[in-house]
């Protein structure tokens, strides 16, 4: 395909040939003190990715412990209080220092400059400081352990928090105060940077449908982190000095805490699930080598998840005593969700449909995606339900839905993703056969894991248990082997990145033949991004070869 | 030089600046009279309104949203929007829950509010829970006691 | 919306790189405050939702507690607050006088309303300072600490004995600290302007530290503005 882009000519960067943003002044200062959004993105790349291995073992324990009824097993005994801090630990790390920071502080810090033609995000030192926030905030909730784990859940629900629990409650909440810190300077930033840093010709409509999705994204990251600061600071006083607002021993109301947690926690949850999405709308047209089908459907629903995000958090709340009035609106707003996620879906279905699909290993993540994205939504029906709700509350069937929804869907995208835009980062093609025997593993593993937990969920296996009754110990175990799968294939998928960083730089510059901008670059760009500023003058995901000229939809 | 010195003349200026500071302050004395007289619940309302109108005075004027780009007056605005979702929402349940505590509890000396019989810590429960049948009001009468 | 075109024009304009503050990924210096621009707005709604989870907190706690917040509160002296909300709607203005000197070159006085603003911050922290002293006398201290001092509770005023109270001067001494806070960074921010404009840094080319901080400055006033009668005046 011919290159369509024309560039302005007097405000080239000619680094020396051969040389790109990896090695250009390479020593470690220049390395902590970059404010380049690549080398931020890579370093965001390291550190998620070694907390998602940290949590990923302790899930691994933890199906361990649930292969048997017993407590003991190899030699390793854990008690109802060791499975507490277990799955909290799991919980609290693979929410707040993976998921959440992963895609926004990796892959997008990379890309969306990229994508968008700029040679930077808006505010370059304020990336690097979100950069380091995460990291104190990291290092603070690990060293919450060192204070005594917490068993309260990642949710941190009065009054046990505040009365009960150990004292590192503190410690934990203040380590997510600040992780939010970070996570609300990431969103502010790519909210200034899609405003203005566009290449010239590059409208609102103009832009990868990722950079829609992330927008949504750093919209909710703007608009309800901070209750979730405010929550957790008053929820820290509240244990330590008594307020009276969240525990009922100082004559606080327990349900006006989740009220207040879920305020964020529920748009939390899109933004999570949105760059997922964002990715998948990348991959699908890339490698259906097609246009997407109703390119403008898909922005306006990331726009509309995030809106309708923050109006059905007391869909958790259905039987914590919530008013009955609420709990019926709540619901009703709910199923609101299904429209912008089912027209997603659609569109990419649609998408796929008589296109011409190459099965490259990011698009069977991209595959999987799709199946489990939709068993994570199909079942969240049943939890908006509110008669259905009421018998699956704290069961293994929640267990399963938010696995299939942030793990399913959301680590699906996000490794899909990273092998998508692996060779632009690195400047390195992994071994693509070990990829796609990994990702086939992944999906098998998945769901060998979590399917068993839907129909102990519905025969009433409650969460949150560390032993259980005779009847559901085949589904455990089942569960308990496809945990196996799932972490044989990530290791995998380690081991070829890896290994693929011992060669030397081979990938093309456009090896996907993706359509938009940051793959107009070199591979690894230079420091400065573009050679010359990129201007725009076809849309994304024109692959009619030779056209250049705009068409309606 | 740049685009700055061509609108910095444009908008604003000491003029305007001055005069919202006088309305401004006229507003805070309105708020003062008003909690002077007793118009009930609309007290609140009335303060609130008032404090609104000099926050919508502060922003249009003092932070130039009434010249600048429509975005950020858009960004400002979604902070009160959902900020007033927040609240709507929480009112919802609050304001149609049956309260489990009875309102201006005395401070309870010590968290053994649950008799022993009811610990189920302690006490294996022989049967399942049923509600009580009582009304509300009685309900709410038995915890007064504690 | 005037955002839907973009705003980045081709590199034509290369009098800009004279501008020692034009960073290297913008294409212009107007681009480059209006992005600043939308980033302090961003941080602005920020800052509202998170005081607005305090504001709602303590709005669901007067429901709760109604009789005991209008007691209380009559313990806040609203002479007090009338003055610190003059204080600060002044030092609005000082500050907004202070971007309009910046903007138009007018260094003597952009440095004097800088002055007159940090002096405005520390007459509010020094009010504030005998309000809260006046509480620590009358042992209306906040959370656990209500009412437990050495003064003990003098006959006829608030007992301790109900939540409300406490919650009351809780959510005061939270809310007005936490913007007393704000007030404690402003002034950092203001004096590291004055600093600045000392050495002549600021010009209508490039002034948007001060716009920034300005803004700041005005959510600060803007949340006082709904302190004052939520707590000074209720009834």
């Amino acid at each position: 395909m011919e290159p369509v882009l024309h560039s302005a000519p007097q405000v080239g960067h000619h680094p020396a040939p051969g040389k790109h943003y990896l090695n250009e002044n390479t020593s470690l200062w220049d390395w902590i003190t970059t404010v380049d959004h690549k080398r931020i993105g890579l370093m965001y790349l390291v550190g998620s990715l070694f907390f998602f291995m940290i949590g990923g073992l302790l899930a691994l324990l933890l199906r361990l412990v649930l292969l048997t009824p017993q407590h003991t097993l190899f030699g390793i005994t854990v008690d109802a209080e060791g499975y507490n801090r277990l799955f909290t630990l799991h919980g609290a790390i693979m929410v707040f220092l993976f998921i959440i920071p992963s895609i926004p502080g990796s892959l997008t810090n990379f890309v969306l400059p990229l994508m968008l033609g700029a040679k930077d995000v808006a505010f370059p030192k304020l990336n690097l400081a979100s950069f380091y926030i995460y990291v104190v905030g990291a290092i603070m909730a690990v060293s919450s352990i060192y204070f005594g784990a917490i068993d309260t859940g990642w949710t941190f629900y009065t009054p046990y928090s505040s009365s009960s629990s150990s004292t590192s409650v503190a410690m934990m909440t203040m380590s997510v105060f600040v992780l939010g810190f970070s996570s609300i300077l990431t969103g502010l930033n790519f909210v200034a940077t899609v405003h203005k840093l566009r290449a010239p010709g590059m409208g609102w409509f103009d832009m990868p449908l990722f950079v829609w999705g992330m927008y949504s994204t750093a919209v909710i990251q703007i608009l309800a982190t901070p209750v979730l600061a405010i929550t957790l600071v008053l929820l820290a006083i509240e244990k330590t000095f008594h307020i009276g607002i969240f525990d009922p021993k100082y004559g606080g109301d327990p349900v006006l805490f989740q009220h207040f947690f879920w305020f964020y926690s529920h748009p939390a949850v899109y933004i999570m699930i949105l760059p997922g999405m964002a990715i998948i709308s990348e991959l699908i047209p890339t490698f259906s080598k097609k246009t997407i089908f109703g390119y403008r459907a898909i922005a306006y629903s990331s726009v509309s998840l995030a809106l309708v995000s923050f109006i059905v958090w007391g869909h958790h709340m259905f039987v914590a005593g919530q008013s009955q009035l609420a709990t019926v609106v709540f619901s009703a707003l709910t199923f609101l969700v299904a429209i912008p996620s089912g027209v997603k879906v659609f569109n990419w279905l649609t998408t796929m449909y008589k296109g011409n699909i190459v099965l490259a290993s990011p698009m069977l993540y991209a595959l999987a995606f799709l199946i489990l994205f939709a068993i994570g939504g199909l079942t969240g029906i049943f939890l908006g339900t509110l008669s259905t709700d009421i018998h699956l509350t704290d069961t293994y069937f929640v267990v399963a839905h938010f696995h299939y929804v942030m793990m399913g869907s959301t680590v699906t995208a996000f490794i899909g993703g990273l092998h998508y835009w692996w060779p632009k980062m690195t400047g390195r093609m992994y071994n693509e056969k070990l990829a796609k025997i990994a990702a086939v593993l992944w999906f098998i593993g998945f769901n060998a894991t979590f399917l068993p937990q839907f129909i102990m969920g519905s025969q009433g296996m409650p969460r949150r248990y560390y032993n259980y009754l005779d009847q559901f110990q085949p589904f455990h175990a089942f569960s308990t082997f496809g945990s196996w799968i799932i972490g044989f294939s990530l290791f995998m998928t380690l081991a070829y990145l890896l290994a693929s960083l011992r060669k030397p730089c081979d990938a093309p510059d456009d090896p996907w033949g993706g359509s938009t901008l940051e793959w107009r670059t070199s591979s690894p760009p230079i420091t400065h991004n573009f050679h010359d500023q990129p201007v725009l003058e076809r849309e994304p995901y024109d692959y009619r070869p030779g056209q250049s000229g705009r068409e309606t939809h | 030089m740049s685009a700055h010195t061509e609108h910095s003349h444009a908008h604003g200026g000491p003029a305007v600046y001055t005069a919202n500071l006088i309305g401004l302050l006229i507003l805070t004395g309105i708020t003062v009279g008003a909690s002077r007289i007793d118009f009930g619940p609309a007290n609140t309302v009335i303060a609130l309104s008032i404090a609104t109108v000099k926050a919508v005075l502060v922003g249009l004027f003092f932070m130039h949203l009434k010249w600048d780009k429509s975005v950020n007056a858009i960004i400002a605005l979604a902070g009160f929007l959902f900020l007033g979702i927040f609240l709507m929402f929480d009112l919802i349940d609050l304001n149609n829950r049956r309260d489990p505590l009875p309102r201006n509890t005395p401070v309870l000396a010590a968290p053994t509010a649950v008799p022993e019989s009811m610990n189920p810590l302690t006490t294996p429960a022989p049967k399942p829970w049923v509600a009580p049948a009582k009304p509300v009001g009685e309900a709410e009468g038995e915890h007064e006691g504690h | 919306m005037s955002t839907t075109t973009p705003e980045l024009h081709t590199h034509g304009g290369h009098e800009e790189g004279h501008n020692p503050y034009h960073q290297h990924h913008f294409a212009t210096m107007e681009q480059q405050f209006d992005t600043a621009k939308i980033g302090i707005w961003s941080f602005l709604a920020t800052e509202v939702l998170m005081f607005g989870g305090l504001f709602v907190g303590y709005g669901i706690s007067q429901g709760k507690y109604p009789a005991e917040f209008v007691e209380a509160h009559a313990h806040l002296d609203w002479m007090m607050g009338a003055l610190n909300t003059i204080v600060l709607l002044v030092s609005s203005w000082t500050m907004v006088m202070a971007v309009d000197a910046a903007k138009t070159n007018q260094r003597a006085k952009l440095k004097m309303y800088l002055l007159f603003t940090i002096a405005c911050a520390f007459i509010f922290l020094i009010v504030k300072y005998f309000e809260y002293e006046h509480k620590w006398h009358e042992d209306l201290m906040p959370f656990k600490y209500y009412g437990t001092g050495e003064t003990g509770i003098r006959p006829g005023d608030l007992m301790p004995g109900s939540h409300g109270y406490a919650t009351f001067f809780s959510f005061y001494f939270m809310m007005t600290g936490l913007h007393g806070f704000h007030i404690i960074v402003g002034i950092v921010l203001l004096a590291w302007l004055y600093v600045k404009a000392g050495r002549d840094r600021f010009s209508s080319a490039y002034y948007t530290p001060v716009d920034l901080v300005g803004l700041y400055w005005h959510i600060v006033d803007m949340i006082w503005i709904y302190l004052f009668p939520l707590y000074y005046l209720i009834s």
